[in-house]
């Protein structure tokens, strides 16, 4: 059995993204999960699976939202490539017969509450590094990935102006979107004038951390059809771990990510070729980990990355454009959910200032930890 | 940087299986784990084997000596502890024995950096019963 065609995204909901919520975390959550599921035309007492995120467990909702019958929990602990290997999961409960509509709610306070360089000392996913390296001055994910890019740069001759047309690009597409944190413009040289974090990382080539909630309501496929907005098919989805997934240090070949074991699956599975992606959302943790992942899907070949972006393929009327909303380097950090919500946006033809024209098959990725990585491809129901 | 005083950085807490490692570094030796079934040499420390599932290991002694896979340049402190070393460099290297190393490393301009280039280990007791390696520039092989 494949999970081709078994699921659909059928809601969306998002709270205003900030670097300050003055709220709780569970409370940002159950804000856009309301959101999501009126989205979908459903009420919240026909949630019957809930995939929720760190901090907060299935209990949470049951109790808020008052759900009379939860037959489906679980979590998918990948950092920032959970939301789509949660829809993967959520998918395959479905087609398991086990639940009808799996909410899955991400939420935060990254910027108002622990930041990143704290936070992960905690993971038990950063339990090597934590040991081995933490000690040794090697603390934040900016530290930890910063030598892939540098050997991406020192293999294929990779730039820094080519990172920053990634942070260029994705700022343009914020400055489109009502409900991004960034908002002013950004210039190549706005970028190559920020300050240096861990080299070859400048400030812009990092992601936000910022406060709010994503959330997405998965149904089966035939319900989805019945519900208020058009569904977005799932069509082809999967999650790949990477050689060495502790530990950068140790990885065989460091440009490549968990992702590029992910992508000949879903694409098989959805049965579609890389020309057929109108549009894709790709996690943006970093502005390299962006390129990276545009080789490992195959859009272009390995240590292409550079001049596939300079040529200005991933913009707003590219050839790929990518990003739309602005993404985690200028919307918001909500850990990639809200590259789902926007996928989902284009492909309903809701994508405002951003839309892609007749958008009808899109790409979103997740990254996390050390290299995990997923992809879900979708398509207009 | 001296042995005394209050030490604020990020401290390691050993586990069984990663303990006779700092024990080597606290007598200036880098140890690394081989493994009796197949001898496969891996790093970090782990309790089994990936390639023939053992359990068993003995300690060798690593020469030192290898070569940057790649690095990174830190210039913002993500732990209060590390503020007075930036900029620091954080070389990524493939030691001669197949298996990889991260550390900082010293006396090396940015403009130097480059693969290949050939280093080695050296060690400092940063405090009581805690000594952390550093690489320095080697000669080539």
């Amino acid at each position: 059995m494949s999970l081709r065609e078994k699921g659909a995204i059928t809601g969306v909901g998002e709270t205003a993204y900030s670097r300050e919520s003055g709220r709780s975390v569970l409370s940002l959550q159950l804000e856009a999960s309301l959101k999501a599921i009126e989205d979908a035309g459903l009420k919240p007492a026909d949630i019957d699976g809930v995939i929720p995120y760190s901090g907060v467990v299935a209990e949470d909702f049951i109790t808020n939202l008052g759900l009379p019958d939860l037959r489906f929990s679980a979590v998918t602990p990948l950092g920032g490539a959970s939301c789509v290997a949660a829809v993967q999961c959520a998918v395959a409960a479905i087609a398991a017969g086990i639940c009808n509509h799996v909410l899955i709610p991400v939420g935060r306070n990254g910027a108002s509450g622990g930041r990143i360089g704290m936070r992960v000392q905690q993971m038990p996913q950063f339990r090597l590094v934590g040991e081995f390296e933490m000690p040794l001055g090697a603390i934040a994910p900016a530290q930890l990935y910063a030598p892939m890019a540098r050997r991406h740069m020192e293999l294929y001759g990779t730039t820094s102006r080519q990172l920053g047309e990634i942070a260029v690009s994705t700022r343009a597409n914020a400055m489109l979107n009502g409900n991004a944190v960034m908002t002013k413009p950004m210039s190549i040289e706005d970028h190559q004038a920020s300050r240096m974090i861990s080299d070859p990382f400048r400030l812009f080539d990092c992601s936000l951390e910022s406060d709010g909630s994503c959330a997405i309501v998965v149904s089966g496929a035939e319900r989805a059809r019945d519900l208020r907005k058009p569904p977005v098919m799932v069509m082809g989805i999967a999650e790949g771990h990477p050689d060495s997934p502790s530990v950068i240090t140790q990885r065989p070949d460091m440009t490549r990510l968990g992702i590029a074991k992910a992508a000949p699956r879903a694409f098989e599975m959805a049965g579609v070729k890389h020309d057929d992606i109108d549009v894709a959302e790709i996690y943006d943790c970093f502005t390299y980990i962006v390129m990276c992942q545009l080789e490992d899907l195959g859009f272009c070949k390995k240590g292409e990355g550079g001049p596939f972006v300079e040529s200005g393929a991933i913009r707003l009327g590219g050839k790929l454009p990518v990003n739309t909303h602005g993404g985690l380097l200028s919307q918001a950090h909500m850990v990639g959910m809200n590259h789902i919500a926007e996928l989902v946006r284009q492909l309903r033809g809701e994508a405002g200032k951003a839309q892609v024209r007749d958008a009808e098959i899109g790409l979103v990725t997740g990254y996390g930890d050390m290299g995990d990585g997923s992809v879900a491809i979708m398509r207009r129901g | 940087m001296s042995a005394t005083g209050t030490y604020n950085k990020l401290v390691p807490e050993p586990t069984p299986h990663s303990a006779p490692y700092w024990e080597g570094l606290n007598r200036r030796k880098l140890l690394l784990q081989k493994c009796c079934g197949c001898g496969r040499i891996r790093h970090y420390p782990q309790p089994m084997c990936p390639s023939c599932h053992s359990t068993e290991v003995e300690w060798v002694e690593a020469s030192g000596r290898g070569v940057i896979h790649s690095w990174t340049i830190t210039h913002h402190a993500f732990h209060p502890g590390v503020r007075d070393d930036l900029p620091y460099t954080l070389a990524t290297v493939d030691l001669d024995e197949g298996v990889r190393m991260l550390a900082q490393l010293r006396a090396v301009p940015a403009e130097k950096l480059r693969i290949g280039l050939p280093v080695r280990v050296d060690y400092e007791t940063v405090k009581d019963g805690l000594t952390l390696p550093y690489l320095v520039p080697g000669e080539p092989a």
